[in-house]
């Protein structure tokens, strides 16, 4: 029943059928079946929340499915631990690295193989150095896995994956937190492991190390899986449409109403916002511009700067993780900011937010110098804060209307108590406002992602913030509450309102942005109008590739 | 068999975990009343309705609760917070030595000056006892629990030092101190009965620390800070100064249950002058959840059950520890009924043999 | 006045060995990843089912064995409420400490009402007469076995490195195929009988009967003795010697009574201070076991 492209290959080494796993009302995987063959490696591409980690975590024994099997070289297997997978042949290489830190690199590659008498540490270490020449990695087996960098401890898993005989391995998000010099380095290591006759699977949401690394491509959606082909024929905007889903005319219409600069996969995925916005942006001030497409020049949104960043720095334990950043965000525009994940984007959110502080340099809200201000004092200024932890930013065993309060707490506050109708009357409004679907009085935990991000982006936009800064606003959304985020985002503009976009999404900057800034390893390296900002140009700077 | 999140919480599961587990602690208090040789049934009636039945019981049940409602208010506040406060006996006994030495010292005190002195004086010394672990907190970050822990033995020993030492009795040459001056002696807060003034004090806490808890910005900005400090932080409450200030105030009442223990029952200070109030206090907020009504509700069913088990233990031959027994057991019996709530058991059959190696 | 220096060590070590057992009892555990404030409880339950059992039989060695079993279900308990059921170890810890000093004490009450009982035969001394050496099997095992094999059991073993693991990263040792579950079971089961011997050391070999107040804080210590050592063996015994040094110390100046203007109380609270002064000194750099205080679940 899957792709009849693949059916030539031999028997597969790796087989699920039917998987089906439900969290709640959440269906995570719905009847997924697919193969992996000995000397293939098959990428499975989908977007944050369309199940892939639950899938893996399935086949690792990690989460147990509801209906399902798995099988390695035709045998069905009882998969319920870690243990079990790696008895079976399989290895993974997960996205968080399960690694002890405190322990060496020898001890963590044999650590599930060891009984529980006397280890043979100078054997142990002889053979996960043999196991490293196999897949061409050098690293010193009795350095402290802590101290470490990010693409070490991912070479460290691979090799434990190769300890252990597997004959399956699998990488979950392998790139993710890469530099491209790692990546490289990854992509020989696994091509190394195909030439070994492995199986492979890698499960990424990036369309072009797919396609660099894999033999086959299988794309996930909502949890069931909607496409299956052969990499080497099938083009990305085909895989594009599969990962974004929606029907089939809206995919046709976006590829239709191409951005400025259309490519295959903008026109694919660059999701138009609708155009049919509420009447409330004929009321906005002469400082809004039309959004989007009709910026040429990076001068061409005017406006008031509301938050401008000058020559600001970040340093930690003597490193810089930001450093010297300028960048201004006026009245009325969107900025997007682009980079591979961990190149400054989280600790520049925390910055702003008021979580970390900063070295050097200053930072300005609506004209309001708030370097050194509280959290307190920065809403007071007109900062509304929207970061990718949308766990870590609410108090999950508290209700909605707490929830929504909580960093206005004294405008709810009458004679020393808390106006509990004023609290509640505020909530009401609020979930008719953004559509929230909850009680006022519901525990944040219980609702869905979709919904504690609506009740973020109310507590946000409530104070009517000057400018609003946002990470990642639709990962993990569904496609409705993707489009509302975009859509309240988008109004916001029109209100007059500064927005600074951060996205690992290409598509979602590309689609907001009046302008995009790039950063790599802590610095500003290219801003340009969006017009310009083809995904080949940020790519390049993304990677380093345009530092001056 | 295995534990599964649940998704929804039903309405009904929180009153019936908690009766579930009440049962079981009663099932099993009945063992060691057998092996008194009582029968459990007529000995539960002592236990938890005789006391209630009479005034004078009922005055006992008052005044037994009545450091437990300072304890535990005090160990809710912090436990509240996030601030894990394991030192409220310390802090009882430091409240005790606080009052002790102004009733000791200024002995001919009148009564209206006297009384505000000497829970001054025991606010000030569990205060003091709750502000190393909290600095160190604050600080560097080290952990309160093993701070303030260690500190409970210290108190006891400050308390046996300063009873063998400089304030052994001066007349009877024991190891107790003097007697604190008459102007330190609680009134009565019901005619003809034991109970005293620092049971009205107690409750002016509770219902001022209650309604801050329940209905001020403050409360939520603790709530908040104890579940989830880092959207706390988030949101602008500075979480390190809150708790700080939380366990400070922590001390300083369960300081205050100290003075009117020494104020309104002993008139002095013995080395037993804290029956493990603190740890009780534990034991009370916990049960209590953490909240102002619950705090008292537990505090008295405990005071009940004190009272009860010493009558038991005259008339049946129970010893009186089956009162801790069953505060202790019905501490673990509630918290694992309550782990029900998050989480139901899922029996599942162990499926196809074979297959994996 | 005079201190006899080898009275004083040979008091010392007798002193430092319940410390030794319960602290590495403890140290097992907290490596774990559990911090079982229960320590004090299962001590007191070890010293009075020892004591109970050796009365009964007339035997030490079956109060020995019957305080090991003791504890072996403390722990046990304490695994259930923290790992199976995930409880908040703080509270469950306290309140099964709470638990078993109220069964222990109520079953005393009971059985001896009002009497001070003493055991027929307690642990010999061995070398009596010797001022250093005259000290209990205990104290040897405890010192020159328990200690090193401990050492060498979490450094060069299996079972060493998988209690590494699961105190550090739960997801590790999970991916790992080591049961998190088992390895805490295992741990707060060992961990337990261990501090249990330590509370029988107690009754068993040095006193010969029991008292309400025979543990008083030994378990409070054993915990600061942890954390100050670092969750390292070596250091804990240091910091167990050191403390009942002072122990020790106290007791001799107060039987020489050379100096009365210093009272006992204050040398006893001094290594409970010390304590809290080595945390705040170097407790900035104290790394705490990276699962410390945590329950474990699948997602």
């Amino acid at each position: 029943m899957t792709g009849g492209a693949t059916d030539t290959v031999a028997r597969p080494l790796l087989e699920l059928t039917g998987i089906t796993k439900r969290y709640g009302d959440l269906l995570a995987n719905d009847d997924v079946s697919l193969r992996v063959a000995p000397g293939e490696v098959v990428a499975m591409l989908g977007e944050n929340g369309a199940g892939k980690s639950t899938l893996m975590k399935v086949v690792y024994g990690l989460v147990r499915p509801d209906a399902g099997t798995v099988a390695v070289d035709g045998r069905p297997l009882d998969i319920s631990s870690p243990k079990d997978a790696m008895a079976a042949g399989i290895g993974m290489v997960t996205q968080e690295f399960s690694l002890v830190e405190t322990m060496t690199v020898t001890d963590n590659v044999a650590l599930s193989g060891t009984g529980l008498g006397r280890v043979d540490r100078a054997e142990t270490r002889r053979r996960v150095v043999e196991a490293m020449e196999r897949v061409g990695v050098s690293l010193d087996p009795d350095r402290l896995v802590g101290s470490l960098s990010i693409g070490e401890r991912q070479r460290v898993e691979i090799v434990k994956a190769l300890f252990h005989d597997c004959r399956v391995v699998i990488l979950d998000e392998p790139t993710a937190v890469l530099t491209p010099q790692d990546v490289r380095a990854l992509f020989e290591t696994v091509r190394r492991l195909r030439t070994a006759g492995l199986g492979i699977l890698v499960v990424s949401h990036k369309l072009r190390e797919v396609a660099e690394i894999s033999d086959r491509v299988v794309v996930l959606r909502r949890g069931r899986l909607v496409g299956d082909r052969v990499t080497a024929t099938v083009r990305d905007e085909e895989l594009a449409a599969l990962m974004m889903g929606g029907s089939t005319d809206e995919v046709a219409a976006a590829t239709a109403t191409p951005a400025a600069e259309p490519s295959e996969l903008e026109a694919a995925v660059g999701m138009e916002v609708p155009t049919d916005q509420p009447a409330a942006s004929a009321t906005t001030t002469a400082a809004s511009p039309t959004p989007g497409t009709t910026t040429g020049t990076t001068t061409g949104t005017t406006g008031e700067p509301v938050l401008r960043l000058t020559g600001l720095t970040v340093s930690r334990g003597g490193r810089d993780l930001l450093s010297g950043i300028d960048l201004a965000v006026r009245a009325g525009e969107i900025v997007g900011l682009a980079g591979v994940s961990g190149n400054g984007q989280t600790e520049l959110v925390e910055v702003l937010s008021g979580t970390l502080p900063v070295t050097s340099g200053t930072l300005e809200v609506d004209g309001q110098d708030v370097t050194s201000a509280d959290v307190g004092r920065r809403l007071a200024a007109g900062l509304g804060r929207l970061t990718e932890d949308r766990r870590g930013s609410v108090v999950p065993q508290m209700s909605v209307e707490q929830n929504l309060v909580l960093e206005d707490l004294p405008a709810y506050t009458r004679r020393g108590l808390l106006d509990r109708k004023a609290v509640r009357a505020h909530a009401e409004a609020m979930i008719e406002r953004f559509d929230i679907r909850a009680r006022p009085a519901d525990a944040v935990a219980t609702l869905s992602g979709g919904n504690m991000q609506k009740v973020l982006l109310a507590r946000a936009l409530a104070r009517r913030p000057r400018v609003l800064v946002v990470a990642q606003p639709t990962r993990g959304l569904d496609i409705g509450a993707y489009r509302y985020v975009h859509q309240q985002l988008d109004e916001l503009r029109t209100e007059g309102a500064g927005v600074l976009l951060v996205s690992e999404d290409l598509d979602e900057l590309r689609a907001l942005s009046d302008r995009v800034v790039v950063l790599f390893r802590g610095e500003v390296v290219g801003e340009m109008p969006v017009a310009e900002a083809s995904p080949d140009r940020l790519g390049v700077l993304m990677a380093g590739g345009g530092s001056s | 068999m295995k534990f599964v999140l649940r998704g929804h919480e039903p309405r009904w599961l929180a009153p019936v975990a908690v009766l579930v587990a009440v049962l079981v602690t009663l099932a099993l208090t009945a063992v060691p009343i057998r092996l008194a040789g009582a029968a459990p049934l007529a000995a539960y009636e002592r236990y938890l309705v005789t006391p209630l039945t009479s005034t004078s019981g009922l005055h006992e049940v008052l005044l037994t609760a009545t450091p437990l409602l300072f304890t535990g208010i005090a160990v809710a506040i912090a436990f509240r917070a996030g601030y894990w406060n394991i030192g409220a006996e310390g802090q009882f006994l430091l409240g005790a030595i606080g009052t002790t030495w102004v009733g000791t010292t200024f002995t001919d005190l009148p009564a209206p000056v006297a009384l505000p002195l000497g829970f001054l004086a025991g606010a000030a010394g569990g205060l003091l006892w709750a502000v190393v672990p909290a600095w160190l907190k604050r600080r560097a970050g080290i952990d309160e629990v093993v701070t303030t822990l260690l500190l409970n033995p210290v108190a006891l020993l400050v308390v046996q030092g300063l009873l063998n030492g400089p304030w052994r009795n001066s007349s009877s040459g024991f190891t107790d101190s003097d007697r604190l001056g008459s102007g330190f002696d609680l009134p009565a807060l019901i005619p003809d009965s034991r109970v005293h003034w620092g049971f009205g004090v107690a409750v002016v806490v509770i219902v001022v620390a209650g309604v801050v808890l329940a209905r001020t910005a403050t409360g939520v900005r603790i709530k908040a800070a104890g579940q989830a400090p880092r959207a706390a932080e988030f949101s602008g409450v500075d979480v390190g100064r809150l708790q700080w200030r939380c366990a400070l105030v922590s001390g300083a009442i369960a300081g205050l249950g100290g003075a009117s223990q020494v104020m309104g029952v002993q008139h002095q200070l013995t080395a037993g002058i804290s029956d493990g109030y603190g740890y009780t206090g534990v034991i009370v907020a916990t049960l209590g959840g953490l909240g102002a009504i619950g705090v008292v509700l537990v505090a008295l069913l405990l005071g009940d059950i004190s009272v009860g088990a010493q009558n038991v233990s005259l008339v049946l031959q129970v010893p009186a520890q089956l009162g801790a027994m069953f505060s202790a057991l019905l501490l673990l019996a509630v918290l694992s009924a309550m782990s029900w709530r998050r989480y139901r058991l899922q029996w599942r059959p162990r499926s196809r043999s074979g297959g994996s190696r | 006045m005079s201190i006899n220096l080898l009275a004083l060590i040979g008091a010392m070590l007798t002193i430092a060995t319940p410390l030794v057992w319960a602290g590495i009892g403890e140290l097992i555990t907290e490596r774990s990843g559990v911090l079982n404030l229960s320590i004090e409880g299962t001590m007191y339950l070890g010293a009075f089912i020892g004591f109970l059992a050796a009365a009964r039989s007339g035997s030490p060695w079956v109060g020995l064995l019957a305080a090991v079993v003791s504890g072996v279900v403390a722990g046990a308990l304490m695994a259930f409420f923290v790992v199976t059921l995930g409880l908040n170890q703080h509270v469950s810890g306290l309140g099964l400490t709470l638990l078993l000093i109220a069964i222990c004490e109520f079953t005393f009450r009971l059985l001896y009402a009002g009497d001070r009982p003493t055991l027929d035969d307690k642990f010999a001394v061995l070398f009596r007469g010797t001022d250093v050496l005259a000290q209990h099997w205990l104290t040897y095992v405890g010192f020159l076995v328990l200690a090193p094999v401990t050492w060498w059991v979490l450094r060069s073993t299996g079972l060493g490195m998988r209690l590494h693991a699961v105190g550090e990263s739960f997801e590790a040792a999970d991916v790992a195929g080591i049961s998190v579950t088992a390895t805490r079971y295992v741990a707060l089961m060992v961990g337990s009988a261990l501090m249990a011997i330590g509370g029988a050391f107690l009754t068993l070999a040095v006193l010969g009967s029991f008292t309400l107040d025979i543990v008083s804080g030994r378990g409070w210590v054993c915990i600061a003795l942890v954390i100050f050592a670092r969750w390292r063996v070596w250091p804990a015994v240091l910091g167990a010697l050191i403390f009942a040094g002072m122990d020790a110390l106290q007791l001799q100046l107060a039987i020489t009574s050379a100096f009365d203007a210093v009272p006992g109380e204050l040398m006893l609270a001094l290594p409970y201070l010390a304590v809290i002064a080595a945390l705040a000194i170097g407790g900035r750099t104290v790394r705490y076991p990276g699962s410390y205080l945590k329950a474990y679940r699948r997602a």
